[in-house]
């Protein structure tokens, strides 16, 4: 779209390396080809997918308008760019950030291409990326060059590849870090980008980095493959190496990494990395993309025997000397600060102090803090981080991260030099306190631009923000501490699993209309590199969420016990409890007159599930189907307390039994003598509803029906902690798809 | 020299608070549902917990237009993004038109209680595209007549000043102020 397209390349020849340039000129040529139908759209998508070339809301050239679907009447006609993709639709530009790690250049980059290509915004994402919207499909070629001219790639930023490698933004800083795991991060993104063995994958691969154990860091837990740096003597020698975990991964239904092995020499650090990916390509399911991640392939396997394959795999690798040459000066890779080491300032005003108490903390090196810049909603603007490349070159040299808790962090920063760097960050919006509190919130793009936002989370979240910065200094220390983490739906992008207070996008139907809501997650950890998730609760209305979160932090406030997390309140406290407190909020709203309910935040448009889909009225009176989704809810919520009561064979077959009432509700819509017989039940929904295609999501497809397929089938096997665990994550999935299906349908028979 | 990707915003009375953004949501989604004009308007996004930043955005497949807040300055803003076929005059002159018809529109919306008013004299003219427009000597020595005629006609000859920005990262930015002050509508006469 832009005039200036032809000319980057002749403008930017030679300032990148020759390898990307021409990668960069075949996409160029991909798109013309594309333009002309000769070149089939799957692989046109597949193809912009691995250069991080998303598609957005709306990008099938149709918009609800909260009455009627909208034609967007794009120029370019029936021209695709990938199946239901138009050409000219806005579509998202993501940009790897390798370990977070930027300098000025590439900030004051960012800031040119968030202007001229998008809308004058970059976003930090969960997972230390940068993401530009609203970006037209014929400018990402230049987008690319401009960033390769700075060391900045977008290749295998999306799609089934190598996603970018995440590491603690505080790595080499770190009072607690065990060594810098910077350059192994670094070096294992290097080794393998593009590697033939990772280009073979049936779905996206994450890795990540931390120096330590025991706090957020790089939340290992939850990564496909995590690292934690690790120490040993061997032969009176300390050694470097990793704890490395396998298996993790958030998604639709989170599950925890399994310990592969607990000290991998770091020269063993890339092609275990390389085998482990080999193994995923051969082995990992590749047909069903809702069981493609390789947290699959691990629990199928069971750890042991995935480990004898990866390493049978490692003995027989022939050997690269990247494993050695890539990390060989890791030992002596080291930042070294711009200005001297200084005293701690003086008080100053007491929003001076604020933030430095929460913005601020201490490196391991004396008279240095690392500076967070708390970034509402991960949002920056293209003057702001202008602003912020100066600062970072007057006070550091240059040592800049994002964080994947959608915030930048100023490294190297003199103490005495605080209030100077504030009162410099202050003048360009860039000094709010709270980061990494609770005002700090962070949501995935949700609604706002992702195809797949049930609800949206940055709406939610902005007024969190708002609510919680009103009273924020009022609030209790354990409850400033606590996280809160908002997905648009249940992929998990915005990492609810993990918050102490997380909340994911579902819908729900409300006296006929489909109202916007989100299922209350608690129980996650943070810590301990998100060492355990929290379980859904109960399904809000969006508009009621606020009060869930001061009911909530309130109750934590007046009741908890000897310090307690609010992890171990939620224990203690019990999921029926907590659902009572909360029941009511699960209601309609007094006043039906009040639209706004069934509207979503900053929404004027009433609330629709999809823009092929109509949200129907179906005046005051309860469907049977509504009772029976009910029913299987209430039974769903059995098995989470029967679970959390240690009583696993029973939480299995009650969370079994929801699924089957839940299918039983839909089969009833055609059949409604059918019997209380689960095979029967089973069989009736495949052939109505899964055989027809009336189930599938627009997005998900049939994916959650799988879930009772599976179930079924395992209905008489004994099961594990795990996998009882699993299949209430599984259940909950199911009838929110299930009500997702009711509400598509918007039929029939009342109570 | 091609002047392309023109971005015209148009300085506001006045303190522009959160208050006052809210009801432009609702108002850019009508906008979206009527369509009438001959771009094509997609989405909106809200952009109001940014300092300074681009507000609330109406983006379209051939401009946005913005209720925008760049360097604490709340202005209404069209953003050219499509390329735009005939002279830098077309041009110049197709942006100022787009603007200044979104601001008349906006001025007179019920729903914004007439807070919105253009502050009638200033303007920020942009050129959105840093490699055919650099901010530099040279494209001011070029931009500058095709700046001075435009600016001529839309202030229907009569005095203002224009200065550039110097900022050598910024886009190539001009800030011009009327010396009288004009309505939109009477702006709009003058490029008819």
């Amino acid at each position: 779209m832009k005039v200036s397209n032809p000319l980057w390349a002749e403008r930017l020849a030679g300032k990148m390396p020759e390898a990307l340039a021409r990668e960069i000129d075949i996409f160029e040529t991909e798109i013309a080809l594309r333009k002309q139908g000769k070149i089939d759209e799957r692989l046109f998508a597949e193809t912009r997918l691995r250069r991080g070339t998303y598609g957005q809301r709306y990008d099938n050239g149709q918009r609800h308008n909260g009455k009627t679907v909208q034609r967007l009447g794009y120029p370019s006609g029936e021209l695709t760019k990938g199946p239901n993709t138009m050409w000219d639709a806005p579509g998202m530009q993501r940009i790897k950030i390798p370990a977070g790690g930027l300098n000025a250049e590439q900030l004051e980059t960012l800031a040119d291409l968030a202007e001229e290509y998008s809308d004058g915004i970059a976003h930090v994402t969960t997972r230390q990326d940068f993401q530009l919207h609203y970006v037209h499909i014929e400018d990402t070629p230049s987008i690319m060059r401009r960033l390769a001219a700075v060391k900045i790639t977008t290749r295998e930023a999306c799609g089934n590849s190598v996603r970018n490698v995440t590491a603690c933004p505080y790595a080499g800083v770190c009072p607690d870090e065990v060594f810098d795991v910077t350059p192994y991060s670094r070096a294992l993104s290097k080794f393998l980008l593009g590697h033939p063995d990772t280009q073979n994958f049936g779905r996206k691969f994450k890795h990540s980095f931390s120096g330590c154990s025991q706090h957020a860091c790089g939340l290992a837990s939850m990564h496909d493959m995590g690292m934690i740096a690790v120490k040993r003597v061997e032969k009176g020698e300390e050694k470097r190496g990793f704890e490395v975990y396998v298996g993790g991964g958030l998604g639709a239904v989170p599950y925890q990494a399994k310990l592969f092995d607990s000290f991998v020499p770091q020269e063993e650090l890339l092609p275990l990395a390389q085998s482990v990916g080999r193994i995923f390509a051969a082995l990992g399911e590749k047909k069903n993309r809702s069981r493609a991640r390789i947290k699959f392939l691990v629990q199928d396997l069971g750890i042991e025997k995935f480990k004898e394959l990866v390493l049978d795999d490692r003995k027989n690798l022939p050997h690269d000397p990247r494993w050695t040459d890539y990390i060989k000066d890791a030992e002596q890779f080291h930042e070294a600060p711009l200005r001297s080491g200084g005293k701690p300032p003086l008080l100053g005003t007491e929003s001076f102090q604020r933030w430095v108490k929460s913005n601020t903390r201490a490196q391991k090196q004396e008279g240095y803090v690392v500076v967070t810049i708390t970034l509402p909603l991960g949002d920056i603007t293209a003057n702001q981080l202008r602003a912020l490349a100066d600062i970072a070159r007057r006070f550091t040299k240059e040592t800049i991260r994002s964080t994947v808790e959608q915030n930048i962090v100023l490294r190297w920063v003199s103490q005495s030099d605080l209030a100077e760097l504030h009162t410099a960050l202050e003048a360009v919006g860039l000094g709010e306190p709270g980061a990494g509190t609770i005002v700090d919130v962070a949501a995935c793009p949700g609604t706002d631009t992702c195809k797949l936002g049930i609800s949206s989370s940055r709406g939610l979240a902005a007024e969190l923000r708002k609510r919680l910065e009103e009273k924020n200094y009022e609030l209790d220390e354990c409850i400033q501490n606590l996280h809160i983490k908002i997905s648009g739906c249940f992929n998990s992008c915005g990492q609810h699993h993990v918050a102490d207070l997380g909340f994911y996008g579902v819908s729900r139907k409300m006296s006929g209309y489909a109202v916007p809501h989100f299922q209350v997650v608690l129980g996650g950890e943070w810590e301990h590199n998100g060492a355990s998730y929290g379980l859904p609760v109960i399904a809000i209305p969006s508009k009621n969420i606020p009060e869930v979160v001061a009911r909530l932090t309130e109750r934590y406030a007046t009741n908890r016990k000897n310090g307690e997390s609010f992890k171990e309140f939620v224990a203690r406290t019990g999921k029926v409890e907590l659902k009572k407190m909360l029941e009511d909020l699960a209601r309609p709203p007094a006043d039906s007159s009040d639209r706004s309910f069934f509207q979503d935040w900053d929404d004027p448009r009433e609330y629709t599930l999809s823009d092929l889909g109509v949200g129907e009225c179906a005046g005051e009176v309860v469907s049977s189907v509504e009772f029976d989704l009910a029913a299987a809810e209430r039974q769903l919520f059995e098995a989470q307390v029967a679970f959390e009561g240690g009583q696993i064979e029973q939480a299995g077959k009650t969370a079994y039994r929801s699924m089957v009432q839940a299918a039983k509700a839909l089969v009833k819509i055609e059949a409604s003598n059918i019997a209380d017989d689960p095979g029967l039940i089973v069989g009736e929904f495949r052939t109505r509803f899964y055989d027809t295609q009336r189930f599938f999501d627009p997005f998900a497809g049939g994916k959650f029906a799988h879930y009772l397929f599976a179930a079924h089938e395992k209905a008489n096997q004994p099961q594990t902690a795990d996998s009882t665990r699993y299949l209430i994550d599984e259940a909950q999935l199911f009838i929110d798809a299930a009500h997702s299906c009711y509400n598509r349908i918007g039929a029939p028979a009342t109570a | 020299m091609q002047i392309q990707h023109v971005n015209v915003k148009l300085l506001v009375q006045g303190r522009v608070g959160d208050r006052d953004l809210e009801p432009l949501i609702p108002v850019f989604h009508n906008w979206i549902e009527n369509q009438n004009g001959d771009e094509l308007l997609i989405d909106v996004a809200d952009y109001r917990h940014v300092h300074g930043g681009p507000g609330i955005v109406l983006i379209g497949h051939e401009a946005n237009y913005s209720l925008d807040n760049a360097g604490n300055r709340w202005g209404i803003r069209y953003n050219r993004k499509a390329i735009l076929d005939g002279s830098n005059q077309d041009r110049l002159i197709q942006a100022a038109r787009a603007a200044l018809t979104a601001c008349h529109r906006l001025e007179s919306e019920p729903r914004l209680g007439g807070k919105l008013q253009f502050d009638g004299r200033e303007v920020e003219l942009f050129v959105n595209d840093r490699l055919a427009a650099p901010n530099n000597a040279e494209t001011r020595a070029a931009a500058d007549p095709e700046f001075q005629q435009f600016f001529r006609k839309l202030f229907s000859g009569k005095e203002y000043s224009i200065s550039y920005v110097s900022e050598p990262r910024a886009l190539f930015t001009a800030n011009v102020k009327a010396a009288q002050p004009f309505t939109a509508a009477e702006l709009l006469s003058s490029l008819a």
